[in-house]
């Protein structure tokens, strides 16, 4: 956002950014909670409050980051009964979350516009993507809602929302499609200040500030009613619901005549004497427009009816915006209502219908006829369009259809034809293959502004990530022309097809959507003499048969020598310009450069420098190859191997090639439950460079594989003689340890799953005294690696594990032997969670239950195609489900309960068979301890017998105990999440589930910011760190949650930083465990939301102990009852000053950099605060066991 | 009353006492507090070459790090602002200080090497510097680069700056050199317009507390003139270049020496974080009291009167002294 503007202007942005200039420019207060796909409306007002931009009326907004979407509806009910135009930006679970205040703030008639980025609610599984199911859910509350189907509408239905919310005191919600609109880049038209202005009437905000809350005018609101009047007072409100359309229809009629842009409450478009008719909401209906106006410019009597104003429903405006000359009418849905006579708005529908017939206002039913249609952003194209105009033709529609699934199971689904085509061959489409890393996504959110720049042109920018914050695969959608774009759908016939990863040709069919003719651009790492003999045989098939121009050029080593890294977007952004012809060369090189200037500011100095000479480069490496007429290729292998199960085959596989949509519902399970250890099968090859182990310098000390965050590193001991059958190239030595003379030690590395972090290299500590270079680990090339450790990984699994029972569980020398049960996420390559998150796996792996908060942890542990949680041989394993974001303590405390319970019945049922099993038997299991692994050892040996004893009874108390009997061996409940849940959304359950006396164990991934959602500032963002929402450096210490919990004197507490001492990380892990009470385990872990090269993860988690910014430190109940202090220091006094910690990482160097007199006064007051809080944990620590409350916790 | 009217790197300035670059004059307070003291003219706090490799890398970090990789995230930070801050800031206190004060401005640059940073010298030079002065501060800790390499590189870094900019460049060394004279006649004739004589290095210490090496600053003492006092001498009026005498400057006594040696500017630091700014007024009042005692009546006439092309012979600057010194300390009394 610039300055005000009172013209209009053209510009290109996505639908968050649209929607945001307007709520901005025409509310006071934001009171907020980051969640996708809305978090950027949020973030944009947070920049330009920082930017110190005015709204329309000359004040500069506040921005209010509260600890939920329900604080923040508490907050804005508030502000709005204080008085100041307020809003907010959510989604999905944010608005279920605001749902109590949404009743409350529309039965108080209380203006406001909540602005939703519209997305799926999680379910059977959770989904970030777009569809109606969340404002569906709560279209009972008496929010007016409004839908927008493009970034332009989102923009302007913004104002039209905030003008009839003022007029009307209905507050609105305003919605678009998550990700379909909200992160679409289009070109639109802006509202300048000025009609901004126009449309709001400054009486009506004079009238909300007089409805407030004042000691001036006291009046008492909110109260509390008895039958006799709660129902006639909710009923005063119905004139002012019954009001809105004609004030809506206003207002976009007024927005009409100042800026040209006229808008219907249902806005119809085709055939004037449509038979039939399509309804929907969103962008959906911008494609049943488009799709309506292509059948109908063919003759086909079809319309089109967009929904905007969907709550108050007006009969009268719906009525009268249909042909009279309509038969069939197919409402469109997208979202699920299961059990209901149809979707909503197919009820709403019928129930119009019905109504003008009962009232004789219409003299027949239309065949009225529902479905549903992309459900989580499942992408709504022409050909699903032309199938529903088809159904609608029938006597008969399939009522309650599907469109654009394969539902096998109901029988509900439509067919469609997946290459129907209408868009003009005037616009021309462009489809880019890359991964999140090289910058092809911000390259092309670049080039479609460059294109729309020009007056005479637009563009659009669609963009598709896959789910791994590692290595992800992006394809981003282009299309520009000289006529507006109206495509809300992905690209299926592409006229220029990119590959900046020559890898994926082995994986996606990138060139199945290539038109033929069409350009192909490639980046490989071969010259254009050399490329074809290199290509897969579909790809050189779909060259061959469509007769594509094919260029290459190694953009990768171009980068690589301009020291751009893997970075390669400038290059190939170039490439696509000076070959696809859209603008003259010269003119594109010079648009390049600009907006490179622009992107890294003035003082980008070298790094302009970089990117220019990446242009100038571009074109002298790219040349064109000459097609020959042989197919040489070779098949691409199966993504997975025959011998993988066959849900893998089948389901997982079609996943990882781009096939899922095609997977029919069938092939799903019904309930969200998958098979574990996935992640196994993906083989995902992005690293590029891998550790190499040195067997002859190795200790043997387990640091590699205790920081890898994705298990890659495995160590083993086996007899000698195992190695007989061991490939030549496999490494051993002997085991290092006293008493095991015949026994040799591995350590390998899974080349193809490591991301090439290197963080294991940097915490060796096994340097050769003859090269400091040189370590036990080092990085290599993994290209020459990969088949010989195909077979060294092979051989590797053959060996036997280590016994557990006989692994020394208290020294990370000992725990790499323990089979890691969670494996090769896709978390950041070096991620500081998953070290934790991997060593509880394999310390508890075989009888441990997880509640997982949603966020990164979620994501990297259950976002489909795969999952790491896996079983070990002997098939147990983690058991894992992940519930809300805010609930999760609660959830894991429901475990508990049920363990608690069942263990309970278990024993009770076995004290009633102790006749049949033997009663020495069964008071060993009911006595028996079973705190270290050869106690619980001895505890399944004994459930094994007893299962023995019990084996072929058929009554129903035998089986019930043998249904139960896994409860008598303790279960090991963990709750997982990081600092968004423990210290803000999820507090009050946290703090209620400390405050019960159950053994649940919590372990808080504690990155300090919310890194799932972008790096937004939580309770855990230390002082003088930037987040977002806190960009001018945090002003308050973090909140100290271990000392909250100590408090209650009888919570297991500990902080613990592998980096900093692994043997305290893995001390305290195992008491928290131990402890039959609740515990509180704080990790820290290092993110990329940090900002600094996560290979020096670990020694930065050592800097902030040795800062003493993050003490280290456990306080164990248990030690009161001898008399002991509970509370241990487990770490020395601060040995650097917070600085030298802190000046290593973004977060604080851009405060620093943009204000180095604030941030050397915010550092001030966090070195005062760490030296402060290092005091107290020494004072604590320095007590007398007696002062410390007594231990009652039963053993 | 004494004419002290000097000029330095064809700056035309009221006396020779400058403001060299010190904490004082970091900001545009501080800049003023100089001038207002009576500074002939302010060199500001040195822009290092890391500094400006570090804001390039922190200004791509913030731009590209992690950005656009996974659905939920556009980026992890909070949007750069790369209009305001970091060098932005340095060069906007030029930009002020040069609206504010009518003395020279020298923006400092400390660089060892030509790379992407000598490009931030147009920066300097568009926000109103008046001439820049190039420090080559470097340790040649590398054993395997013979001074050779080390000094054709620094000639290298001034031929880069001078090709940049056309404001007055002068270059500050150090004396740590086979051939000081030798390459200061090479700097020269790679387009210094003038030469500092002579950079201090900071030598770490040893921190026997804490075993770790202890880095602390030692402001300068009048003991510390003699290397540049020999140095100007030899040099004035063989080389034709402006010269400017830092280090040791305490009281007047050293000024009158540089002067004398051939200095055209005096540079102090040292003494004006010791006693505050208006301690330039004492210098420059010393230094007038002085003339005038001795009967200089411009600064024109003293300039250089023990310079050693002034000389009958170098002998007493050179061998011929310090033989004599050993010889003092080892014979008979005299």
């Amino acid at each position: 956002m610039s300055a005000i503007a009172n013209t209009p202007v053209t510009d290109t942005m996505d639908g968050n950014a649209a929607v945001a200039h307007v709520a901005y420019r025409v509310n006071e207060v934001f009171a907020i909670y980051p969640i996708t796909p809305s978090s950027p409306m949020a973030e944009h007002a947070d920049e330009w409050i920082a930017r110190g931009i005015a709204n329309v009326w000359g004040t500069l907004p506040s921005v209010q980051e509260m600890q939920s979407e329900g604080g923040a509806a508490g907050a804005l009910h508030g502000s709005l009964q204080s008085g100041a135009l307020t809003t907010t930006f959510t989604a999905s679970q944010g608005l279920l979350l605001m749902l109590p205040n949404m009743f409350k703030i529309a039965g108080e008639l209380t203006p406001t516009v909540f602005h939703v980025a519209a997305r799926s609610l999680a379910t059977q599984a959770l989904s970030i993507f777009g569809d109606h199911q969340d404002v569906m859910a709560v279209r009972s509350t008496g929010f007016a809602m409004m839908g927008a189907a493009s970034v332009q509408e989102a923009h302007d239905l913004a104002l039209v929302a905030q003008a009839a919310t003022l007029e009307s005191r209905i507050p609105f919600l305003h919605f678009m499609d998550g990700f379909r609109t909200s992160h679409e880049v289009n070109k639109l038209t802006l509202l300048p200040d000025d009609t901004m202005r126009a449309m709001i009437d400054e009486k009506l905000i004079r009238a909300h500030r007089e409805r407030a809350l004042s000691p001036a005018h006291p009046v008492v609101r909110g109260t509390a009613h008895n039958p006799d009047t709660f129902f006639q007072a909710r009923e005063t409100a119905t004139p002012f619901h019954a009001a809105v359309p004609v004030i809506v229809q206003a207002a976009m009629d007024r927005l009409a005549g100042l800026c040209g842009r006229q808008y219907r409450l249902f806005q119809y478009d085709g055939h004037p004497e449509a038979e039939r008719v399509a309804i929907a909401m969103g962008s959906g209906a911008e494609v049943v427009r488009e799709t309506a106006a292509r059948l109908a410019a063919d003759g086909q009597k079809v319309g089109a009816l967009q929904v905007l104003l969907y709550r108050p429903f007006s009969v009268e405006h719906f009525l009268a915006a249909l042909p009279a000359t309509v038969r069939g009418i197919a409402v469109l849905d997208r979202c699920k209502e299961p059990g209901g006579t149809g979707e909503p708005l197919y009820q709403d529908v019928v129930a119009a219908f019905a109504q003008a017939v009962a009232n004789g206002e219409r003299t027949a039913m239309p065949r009225i006829f529902g479905g549903r249609y992309g459900l989580s952003s499942k992408d709504f194209h022409p050909g699903m369009v032309r199938a529903v105009f088809d159904e609608a033709a029938k006597d008969k529609p399939r009522n309650g259809f599907t469109i654009g699934i394969d539902d096998d199971v109901s029988g509900t689904s439509l067919p469609f034809d997946r290459d129907f085509d209408i868009e003009p061959d005037a616009t021309t489409r462009a489809l880019f293959f890359g991964l999140g890393s090289d910058g092809t996504v911000g390259a092309n959110k670049n080039s479609v502004k460059m294109l729309a720049e020009d007056a005479d042109r637009f563009a659009q920018g669609y963009f598709v990530y896959d789910s791994h914050k590692s290595g992800a695969e992006t394809v981003s959608h282009l299309r520009f022309g000289h006529e507006p774009v109206h495509a809300p759908y992905l690209i299926r016939h592409a006229d220029f097809v990119a590959c900046h990863r020559f890898e994926l040709l082995r994986k996606l069919d990138i060139l199945g959507p290539a038109r033929p003719g069409a350009t192909f651009l490639l980046n490989a790492p071969y010259t254009a003499n050399a490329v074809w003999d290199h290509l897969p045989r579909p790809v050189q098939r779909h060259i061959i048969e469509k007769q594509l121009r094919v260029f290459v050029i190694d953009a990768t080593k171009v980068a690589q020598d301009l020291g751009l890294g893997p970075r390669v977007n400038t290059i190939l952004q170039t490439c696509f310009f000076a070959i696809s012809d859209i603008m003259p060369r010269d003119e594109a090189i010079a648009a390049i450069k600009a907006s490179i200037e622009k992107a890294y500011g003035r003082k980008g100095g070298a790094v302009i420098e970089k990117n220019f000479a990446a242009v100038d480069a571009a074109l002298a490496h790219l040349h064109e190859v000459t097609i020959p007429v042989d197919l040489t290729g070779t098949d691409n292998p199966p993504l997975v191997p025959d011998d993988a199960p066959d849900f893998v085959r089948t389901v997982t596989g079609a996943m990882m090639a781009g096939r899922g949509d095609a997977i029919p519902v069938s092939a799903l399970p019904v309930d969200g439950t998958f098979p574990v250890g996935t992640t196994a099968f993906e083989k995902r090859n992005i690293a590029v460079e891998v550790p190499f182990w040195d067997a002859d310098l190795c200790i043997q000390c387990g640091q590699c594989g205790i920081v890898c965050p994705h298990s890659v590193i495995r160590a083993k001991t086996y007899a000698e003689d195992a190695l007989d059958t061991a490939p030549d190239s496999f490494r051993s030595a002997p085991v290092n340890a006293r008493g095991f003379p015949d026994s040799r030690f591995s350590l390998q590395i899974y080349v193809e799953d490591c991301t090439g972090c290197g963080i294991c290299v940097e915490n060796c500590p096994a340097i050769s005294p003859t090269d400091p270079d040189h370590r036990a680990i080092d990085m290599v090339d993994k290209r020459p690696l990969v088949e010989t450790e195909r077979k060294n990984i092979a051989f590797f699994e053959t060996l036997p594990q280590v016994d557990r029972s006989r692994v020394n569980f208290a020294n990370v020398r000992g725990v790499q032997f323990l089979e890691p049960l969670f494996e090769f996420s896709g978390a950041c390559a070096g991620c500081g969670e998953t070290p934790y998150v991997k060593l509880i796996s394999q310390l508890f792996g075989d009888r441990l239950q997880i509640a997982n908060a949603t966020g990164c942890s979620s994501i990297y542990g259950g976002n489909l195609p795969a999952h790491p949680w896996r079983a070990g041989a002997d098939g147990r394993g983690p058991a894992w489900n992940n519930s809300l974001f805010e609930d999760n303590a609660e959830f894991g405390l429901g475990y508990r309960l049920a363990i608690d319970k069942q263990t309970e019945v278990a024993r009770h049922l076995l004290a009633e068979l102790a006749a049949d099993i033997g009663d020495d038997l069964v008071t060993a299991i009911l006595k028996a301890p079973q705190v270290t692994e050869s106690e619980l050892a001895a505890q399944r040996t004994r459930v094994a017998a007893m299962r023995e004893k019990l084996a072929g009874r058929i009554d129903d108390i035998a089986l019930n105990l043998l249904a139960l009997a896994d409860f008598l061996v303790r279960r090991s409940v963990w709750i997982v999440g990081g600092d968004g849940w423990a210290y803000d959304i999820g507090y009050g359950g946290l703090d209620h589930t400390l405050a019960q006396n159950r053994d649940v164990n919590v372990l808080v991934l504690d990155t300090e910011v919310y890194s799932n959602t972008g790096g937004q500032s939580s309770k855990a963002t230390p002082l003088g760190a930037t987040a977002k929402f806190a960009s001018a450096g945090k002003e308050v210490p973090r909140k100290d949650l271990a000392m909250q919990a100590i408090a209650y004197g009888y919570v297991y507490v500990a902080q613990i930083a592998m980096g900093a001492n692994s043997e305290q990380a893995l001390l305290a892990l195992r008491e928290a465990e131990a402890y039959p009470g609740p515990s509180l385990v704080l990790a820290y872990s290092h993110c990329i939301a940090h900002g600094f090269d996560l290979r020096f993860g670990m020694k930065q988690q050592a800097r902030a102990t040795a800062a003493g910014y993050w003490p280290l430190f456990r306080y164990d109940p248990t030690r009161r009852r001898s008399g002991e202090n509970p509370f241990r220091l487990d770490s020395p006094r601060p040995r650097v000053k917070l600085a030298d910690f802190a000046y290593r990482e973004l977060r604080y160097k851009t405060l620093a950099r943009s204000d180095r007199e604030r941030a050397d006064h915010l550092m001030r007051q966090a070195q005062a605060v760490v030296d402060e809080r290092y005091r107290t944990y020494e004072d604590l620590a320095a007590r007398d066991g007696s002062r410390f409350q007594p231990n009652w916790t039963e053993v | 009353m004494v004419d002290l009217a000097t000029t330095w790197l064809g700056l035309p300035l009221a006396h020779p006492v400058v403001a060299s670059a010190s904490p004082l004059s970091r900001s545009l307070d501080g800049i003023r507090r100089l001038e207002d003291a009576g500074a002939a003219a302010i060199v500001l706090p040195s822009i290092y070459e890391e500094e400006i490799e570090a804001e390039d890398a922190l200004t791509l970090a913030l731009v590209e790090e992690g950005s656009w990789t996974q659905p939920e995230a556009a980026g992890y930070f909070p949007t750069a602002d790369t209009e305001t801050g970091g060098l932005e800031a340095r060069l906007e206190t030029i930009r002020r200080a040069r609206e504010a004060c009518a003395v020279p401005i020298v923006a400092s640059l400390n660089g060892s090497a030509p790379a992407g940073w000598v490009s931030f010298a147009h920066e300097i030079e568009a926000a109103g510097a008046s001439a820049i002065e190039l420090n080559l501060y470097r340790v040649p800790a590398n054993i395997d680069e013979s001074g050779e390499a080390v000094e054709r590189r620094w000639l290298e870094t001034v031929s880069a700056v001078r090709a940049a900019v056309p404001i007055p460049l002068s270059v500050k060394l150090g004396p740590w050199l086979s051939s000081p004279g030798h390459f200061a006649g090479a700097l020269v004739g790679a387009g210094a317009d003038g030469l500092v004589l002579f950079n201090r290095f900071y030598q770490p210490d040893i921190d026997l507390a804490t075993l770790t090496p202890k880095s602390d600053l030692e402001l300068s003492s009048p003991y510390e003139i003699r290397q540049a006092l020999l140095w100007i001498s030899l040099l004035a009026g063989r080389l034709n270049t402006s010269l400017a005498a830092t280090t040791g400057v305490e009281s007047h006594v050293e000024v009158v020496k540089y002067l004398l040696a051939g200095a055209d500017v005096t540079m102090t630091a040292s003494a004006l974080l010791r006693h505050g700014p208006d301690h330039i007024a004492t210098l420059r009042d010393g230094l007038a009291d002085w003339m005038a005692g001795r009967g200089f009546d411009s600064l024109a006439a003293m300039r250089g009167r023990l310079a050693a092309d002034r000389l009958e012979t170098t002998e007493p600057l050179l061998r011929a002294q310090y033989a004599e010194m050993l010889v003092g300390y080892g014979g008979e009394p005299r």
